[in-house]
């Protein structure tokens, strides 16, 4: 494509003092008039029928909540989601945890981490991140334990220190050299590997099969399997941030 | 239906129309940065749903990670995209020549 259609159709606005408009706004490569009239008819019937069919849906739900409720006690934890997530359907957050991972792994092997902090940080990235980042990661510990019997949960503990180490790169805070080497690749895949060799472990137990926690112990596998995904999901979301190999 | 105030109506309310309205504007803006700012405000408005719906560990992942990670790394990509842009600067001629070239 050549530059001159697109020069034809680029905004006209020029900024003050001749400057040529702002190279990350979009060129002009629009449908024509009639076809983005048709295209937002066509988008506006999906969006009706979406709404029908929300609309129509039976107003109270159970789905499988009864069911649950139902066994809730032998789950080790009292709040449903974390029962749903971390004991009934254990498999399918091992598989999350495993994803993430993978992500990270491609993501690596794309290239090396340029930093990702600028020069010259203001004063509030100076200043800010000093008094944020303890109270962060204490809410983060919060936020896992509370998980047990309330909203709240490895994922989004996990999501909390990422954002903690997010904003520690940012703010121009470099982890020495030694600590990017193996503690960086051992938190890494503690998440998987804890909750993959306690999901095998217990498969080991007499009468045991493999992800299914006996009730007498659940609690305890399943706080640490939380423990070890907060601080494997963590890093792993700071590392993507930082986009590349240390 | 079961029977539900004028102030839920009215909150939900407000709640659909500012994330359509958010999407439809982190969509059509033409510079880059400004929709990446309004895509985080949209993850943060969809958090706020969530918990409407009464799927609060949703929310707390969707502010956590929707909005706040996958907005930092949105704004990394642009500035790698765009590194004269991160400082403020027009770029030059023939660079937007050369990139206007795909």
């Amino acid at each position: 494509m050549t530059t001159d259609p697109a020069a034809a159709e680029r905004p006209p606005e020029p900024l003050a003092g001749g400057v040529p408009p702002a190279d990350d706004a979009r060129t002009a490569e629009d449908l024509p008039g009639l076809a983005r009239v048709l295209f937002g008819l066509l988008l506006l019937a999906l969006f009706a029928v979406l709404a029908l069919a929300v609309l129509v849906l039976p107003p109270a739900a159970p789905g499988l909540s009864a069911a649950v409720a139902a066994r809730i006690g032998e789950s080790g934890v009292s709040h449903p989601v974390t029962a749903v997530l971390l004991n009934f359907r254990g498999y399918d957050t091992l598989l999350e945890v495993a994803v993430l991972l993978l992500a990270l792994i491609g993501t690596w092997s794309v290239g090396t981490a340029r930093g990702c902090g600028g020069t010259a940080p203001g004063p509030l990235l100076l200043h800010l991140p000093r008094l944020l980042m303890p109270l962060m990661v204490l809410v983060a510990g919060y936020l896992l334990w509370v998980g047990a019997h309330a909203p709240g949960g490895a994922f989004q503990a996990g999501a909390l220190l990422g954002a903690v180490a997010i904003l520690g790169c940012l703010s121009g805070r470099r982890l020495p050299a030694l600590v990017l080497g193996w503690p960086l690749r051992l938190a890494l895949i503690l998440g998987v590997g804890v909750f993959a060799a306690l999901g095998v472990g217990v498969a080991a137990l007499p009468g045991g099969a493999p992800l299914e926690w006996p009730p007498a112990i659940a609690k305890h596998i399943i706080v640490g399997i939380e423990l070890a995904a907060m601080l494997s999901i963590g890093a792993v979301l700071a590392a993507l941030f930082v986009g590349g190999r240390p | 239906m079961d029977a539900m105030s004028l102030l839920d109506w009215a909150l939900d309310g407000v709640l659909a129309f500012v994330v359509l309205w958010l999407a439809w504007r982190a969509l059509a803006t033409p510079t880059l940065f400004l929709a990446v700012v309004l895509f985080i405000a949209f993850g943060v408005v969809l958090a706020l749903v969530w918990a409407r719906l009464a799927a609060v560990d949703v929310a707390l992942a969707e502010v956590a990670i929707g909005a706040g990670v996958t907005g930092a790394l949105l704004l990394a990509a642009l500035v790698r995209l765009e590194p004269t842009m991160a400082r403020g600067q027009a770029p030059a001629a023939e660079a937007s020549e050369v990139r206007h070239d795909d």
